[in-house]
C-alpha cells in the first residue's frame, strides 16, 4: 500500500510538472517569442483553456501526500517554509497575470501583467528545480523528524546545508532550461506564424542546453547522494524510467530537425515524466532524505499513515484520477489545432 | 513528537499568535470570493437554462455579464484559496501530523473531484460562448455549479471533523486515524453546517445580483437586463434568507448539543439555569462574569436550543475555565451581528418581493436604494457566521481532542511568520484594489450582447 501511495504521489507530482510545465515555459518564453500584443494574447490563448487544470495536479499530488504521507508533507512543507509561501506568492501572481491581463486594453497595464507573468513563471520553474534538488541533497532532519532550512548558507551542499548551494541552484537552472524548452515545443505544437517560429528557434538552442546540461546535473547527483545510483541499478523500474527519458530526449532531437512538433512535444513529456519518475524510483523508499544519516530519514514506512485510510483512499482515487484525465482529454479536444489570439475582450 | 501531542503541554508562543492571525486573515480574505462564486454559480445555471428558450436572447446577455463576474472573482477565488491548502503544512505542521490521515481524505478529494472540474471547464465558460453551442454553454455553467458546490462540501466536511470529530481512532502513535469512511464523509455536524453555509453563499450572490440590478434602475441603465437582475435577486435573496434561518436553527441546536460551552460563550450567558433568556444586545464583561446592558427575550434561548421554554441552558460557569474559547467578546459579537444581519436581511428580500408582488419594485425608488447598498452586508454575516463557528472550536482544532496551541509548526517561528503574515497583507491588499477596480469597470461597462466586449480595441501591432 505504501509502495502504491509512493509511485502515486510520484506520478501526480510528474503529471503536475509535465503539465504546468508547458505553462510555465510559455511564461518563460513570452517575453522572446511573442512581441506584439497579439502575439502576446496567442501566447496566452496556447495555454489558458489549460493552466489552472494543470495547476490543480499540484494540489492534487499535495493532498494524495497529506493523507498517504502526513508526517512526510507536515516535515517537509514546515521545513521549506519560506520557499514554499515565496512560491505561492508567485502562483498567485502568474494566475492573476494570465486571468486579469486581459479585462484593461491599456498598454501599461498590459506589459504589467506581461513581465509578472514571465518573472513568476521563470522563479517557479527554478523553485521546483532547486526543491527537487533539496529532496536529492537531503535535509537536516532531527530525531523528531522535523527541520527548518535557512534559504541559504554558505552554498556548500554540506551540513548546514540550505535551500540554495551549488547543487540545488543548479537543479534550479536545470529546471529553467528544461521547462522552458518543454514551453518552447508547446508553443511551436500550438501556435503559427511568428510566435511558431521563433518558439521553433528557442526549442532548439533549448534542447541543446539540456542536451549538454543533464549528464552534469546527473554527475552532480551522484556528487550529492552517492545511494542514489547503485540503488538505481537494482530497480528494473528506475532503470525502465531512465530509458524512457533518454528516447524522450532522443525523439525530440530527432524531430525538432526533421519536423513534427507534436511528435517532438510528446518526447518532452517523456523526458520529464522519465527524469522524474527514475529520480522517485532509485530514491525509494526515501521520501525526505537526512543530511544527518539514513536513520533519520523518512520512509514511505515511516511516514505514511494508517494503511486502512490509504484502502479507503485508493477507492475514491480510481474514481477520481481517470475523471481528472478524461477533462483533460475533453479539453484538449476541445481546444485542438492552432491556437489564434481571441477579439479582444473576448479571450485572454 | 507524540508525547508532546497526548500531553499537551506545548507552550504558547508568540509565533502561534502569528500564525493564527495568518490563517484566519487569508481565509477571511479567501472566503469573500468563494461565497459569490457559489452564489453566482446557482443563479447563472438558472439564467442559462431560462435563456435556453427560443427567442430568449435578454437571458443569456444577462448570464453573460455574471459570467464575467464570476470569472474575476474565481480567479482570486483560486490563487487566494491555494495558500489555504498549503498552510495545514507551512504554518500548521503538527495538526497535519495527527489529523492527516484523517482530514487529508476530504481536503485530496477536493482536489480530485471538484478542483479538476472547475479549472477544466471554467474558460469554457467565460470565453467559450461563441466556440460552444448554447446547450454546450449551459453544461459548462452546471460542471463550474457542480464543482464549486462539491469543493464546498469537501471544505464543510473537513472543517465538521475539527468541529464534531466522528468517525475515527487513535492510532498506536498517539496520531488520528480513518476508522469509518461514511460516517467521516456523511458527519451530521457536515450536513447541517453545509446547508446552513451554501445558503448564505446564494444570499450574498443574490444580493449582489440585486444590488447590480437596482444600481441600473436607479440610473436608467440596461433596463431590461436589470429587472432580470432585480426580480431574480430578490426572489431567490428572499428563498435562501428564510432557509438560512432554518439551517440556521438547526446547526444552533447542533452546537448547543455537542459544544454547549460555544453556546454558551455566543449568547454571553455566564450563568447556567432554566428558562434561559435570549440576550439580543449586551456587551459581555468577561472579568465580572456578566452581559453588561443585556437586552433579553425571555425564555426563548431554552426554546432555540432545546425545543422547550423550561429546559435548561448551560452557562459558562458549568464548564473549566480551560476549555472556554478563548475569545468570547468576538465570538459573542460575530455571532450577534450574524444574527442580525439574517434578520434585516430577510426583511430587506421579503419587502422588496411584496414590491415586486404589487408591480412597484422599479418604481419605489427608497427600495432601489437599499438593495443597492445592501449587497455588504451579507458579505459581513457570511464572514461573521464563520468567525461564530471557528471561535467557538476554541481552543480546541479537533474538539476535545487536539488543542490548536498543539497544531503549529515546530520549526518555524515568529519572525518568519510575522514576515509572511505582512507579505500576504501587502498582495492581498493590491490585489483587492485591482479586483475593485476590474469588477467596477465590468459594472460600468454592463450586460450587452455577444461580441460587445468591454475593452476598447487595442492598436494592433502596438508594441508592449
Amino acid at each position: 500500500m505504501f509502495e502504491l501511495w509512493f509511485a502515486i504521489a510520484a506520478l501526480m507530482l510528474a503529471l503536475y510538472v509535465v503539465l504546468d510545465g508547458f505553462d510555465l515555459g510559455a511564461g518563460i518564453l513570452s517575453p522572446f517569442v511573442a512581441r506584439s500584443d497579439t502575439e502576446r494574447r496567442q501566447v496566452l490563448a496556447a495555454i489558458g483553456p489549460f493552466w489552472d487544470g494543470n495547476e490543480v495536479w499540484l494540489l492534487a499530488a499535495g493532498g494524495a501526500l497529506f493523507v498517504a504521507f502526513p508526517r512526510v508533507l507536515a516535515s517537509g512543507i514546515s521545513g521549506f517554509y519560506f520557499a514554499i509561501i515565496l512560491l505561492l506568492w508567485c502562483l498567485l501572481g502568474r494566475g492573476i497575470a494570465i486571468e486579469f491581463r486581459s479585462h484593461v486594453s491599456d498598454p501599461l497595464w498590459r506589459s504589467a501583467w506581461d513581465f509578472v507573468f514571465a518573472a513568476a513563471s521563470t522563479l517557479l520553474a527554478v523553485f521546483f528545480g532547486a526543491a527537487f534538488g533539496n529532496l536529492m541533497r537531503g535535509v537536516p532532519l532531527d530525531g523528531e523528524g522535523w527541520f527548518a532550512l535557512a534559504l541559504f548558507t554558505d552554498f556548500s551542499a554540506r551540513d548546514p546545508v540550505g535551500i540554495l548551494d551549488w547543487y540545488t541552484i543548479l537543479t534550479g537552472v536545470f529546471a529553467l532550461l528544461a521547462l522552458a524548452a518543454h514551453g518552447a515545443l508547446f508553443l511551436a505544437w500550438k501556435t503559427e506564424g511568428p510566435v511558431h517560429d521563433r518558439s521553433l528557434r528557442m526549442a532548439r538552442r533549448l534542447w541543446i542546453a539540456v542536451a549538454v546540461l543533464w549528464p552534469v546535473v546527473t554527475a552532480a547527483s551522484q556528487a550529492v547522494n552517492p545511494a542514489l545510483f547503485p540503488g538505481m541499478g537494482r530497480r528494473w523500474l528506475a532503470i525502465l524510467a531512465a530509458l524512457v527519458a533518454i528516447g524522450g530526449i532522443v525523439v525530440v532531437l530527432v524531430r525538432l530537425w526533421r519536423g513534427g512538433l507534436l511528435g517532438a512535444f510528446v518526447g518532452s513529456c517523456a523526458f520529464l515524466l522519465g527524469i522524474i519518475g527514475a529520480s522517485a524510483a532509485s530514491y525509494f523508499p526515501v521520501m525526505l532524505r537526512a543530511t544527518g544519516g539514513d536513520a533519520l530519514s523518512i520512509t514511505a514506512y515511516t511516514g505514511g499513515g494508517d494503511e486502512a485510510g490509504l484502502r479507503v483512499a485508493l477507492r475514491w482515487f480510481v474514481i477520481g484520477a481517470p475523471l481528472a484525465l478524461i477533462y483533460l482529454a475533453v479539453i484538449f479536444r476541445i481546444h485542438r489545432g492552432k491556437a489564434v489570439a481571441a477579439a479582444d475582450g473576448e479571450g485572454y | 513528537m507524540s508525547d508532546k501531542i497526548a500531553g499537551g503541554d506545548v507552550t504558547v508562543d508568540d509565533a502561534l499568535v502569528f500564525h493564527r492571525l495568518q490563517f484566519a486573515f487569508t481565509i477571511v480574505y479567501h472566503y469573500l470570493f468563494p461565497q459569490l462564486t457559489m452564489g453566482l454559480a446557482l443563479l447563472i445555471v438558472i439564467l442559462k437554462a431560462l435563456g435556453l428558450r427560443p427567442g430568449a436572447e435578454r437571458w443569456n446577455d444577462a448570464a453573460r455579464f455574471w459570467i464575467r463576474i464570476f470569472g474575476i472573482n474565481f480567479a482570486v477565488g483560486v490563487v487566494t484559496g491555494i495558500p489555504m491548502e498549503f498552510q495545514f503544512g507551512t504554518n500548521w505542521a503538527q495538526f497535519s501530523r495527527y489529523a492527516g490521515n484523517v482530514v487529508g481524505q476530504t481536503l485530496a478529494m477536493e482536489g480530485l473531484f471538484a478542483f479538476f472540474l472547475e479549472s477544466s471547464f471554467l474558460s469554457l465558460l467565460v470565453w467559450g460562448e461563441r466556440r460552444l453551442p448554447k446547450f454546450g454553454h449551459f453544461l459548462a455553467a452546471i460542471a463550474l455549479f457542480l464543482g464549486s458546490w462539491l469543493s464546498g462540501y469537501f471544505i464543510i466536511a473537513t472543517n465538521a471533523f475539527m468541529q464534531h470529530p466522528v468517525g475515527h481512532a487513535v492510532a498506536a502513535d498517539g496520531t488520528l486515524r480513518l476508522a469509518d469512511f461514511g460516517a467521516f464523509v456523511l458527519n451530521p455536524w457536515a450536513i447541517a453546517q453545509y446547508a446552513h453555509n451554501m445558503v448564505a453563499a446564494v444570499v450574498t450572490g443574490s444580493f449582489v445580483m440585486a444590488a447590480v440590478g437596482a444600481y441600473y434602475t436607479l440610473r436608467r441603465r440596461h433596463e431590461p437586463s436589470a429587472r432580470i437582475f432585480l426580480r431574480l435577486g430578490v426572489g431567490v435573496g428572499l428563498a435562501a434568507s428564510v432557509l438560512v434561518a432554518v439551517t440556521g436553527d438547526v446547526q444552533a441546536k447542533m452546537v448547543a448539543r455537542y459544544q454547549p460551552v460555544a453556546l454558551a460563550a455566543m449568547e454571553g450567558r455566564f450563568e447556567s439555569g432554566a428558562h434561559a433568556g435570549l440576550a439580543v444586545i449586551g456587551q459581555p464583561n468577561v472579568a465580572a462574569h456578566r452581559l453588561d446592558n443585556p437586552i433579553v427575550i425571555p425564555w426563548a434561548l431554552s426554546f432555540l436550543a432545546f425545543g422547550a421554554f423550561h429546559a435548561e441552558v448551560k452557562g459558562l460557569d458549568a464548564f473549566p475555565r480551560d476549555i472556554w474559547p478563548d475569545n468570547i467578546e468576538l465570538l459573542y459579537y460575530s455571532f450577534h451581528i450574524m444574527a442580525g444581519l439574517g434578520t434585516i436581511l430577510t426583511a430587506i428580500a421579503l419587502a422588496a418581493v411584496l414590491l415586486w408582488w404589487a408591480g412597484r419594485l422599479e418604481r419605489t425608488r427608497p427600495m432601489l436604494w437599499i438593495l443597492m447598498l445592501a449587497f455588504p452586508l451579507p458579505y459581513i454575516a457570511n464572514t461573521v457566521g464563520w468567525m461564530t463557528a471557528e471561535l467557538g472550536r476554541q481552543p480546541w482544532l479537533v474538539y476535545g481532542l487536539f488543542r490548536t496551541a498543539q497544531g503549529a509548526s515546530p520549526t518555524v517561528h515568529s519572525g518568519t511568520v510575522l514576515f509572511t503574515l505582512m507579505g500576504f497583507c501587502g498582495l492581498y491588499l493590491a490585489l483587492g484594489i485591482l479586483f475593485l477596480f476590474l469588477i467596477g469597470r465590468e459594472i460600468a461597462h454592463g450586460p450587452g450582447p455577444l461580441g460587445h466586449a468591454a475593452a476598447p480595441p487595442v492598436t494592433e501591432g502596438a508594441h508592449v
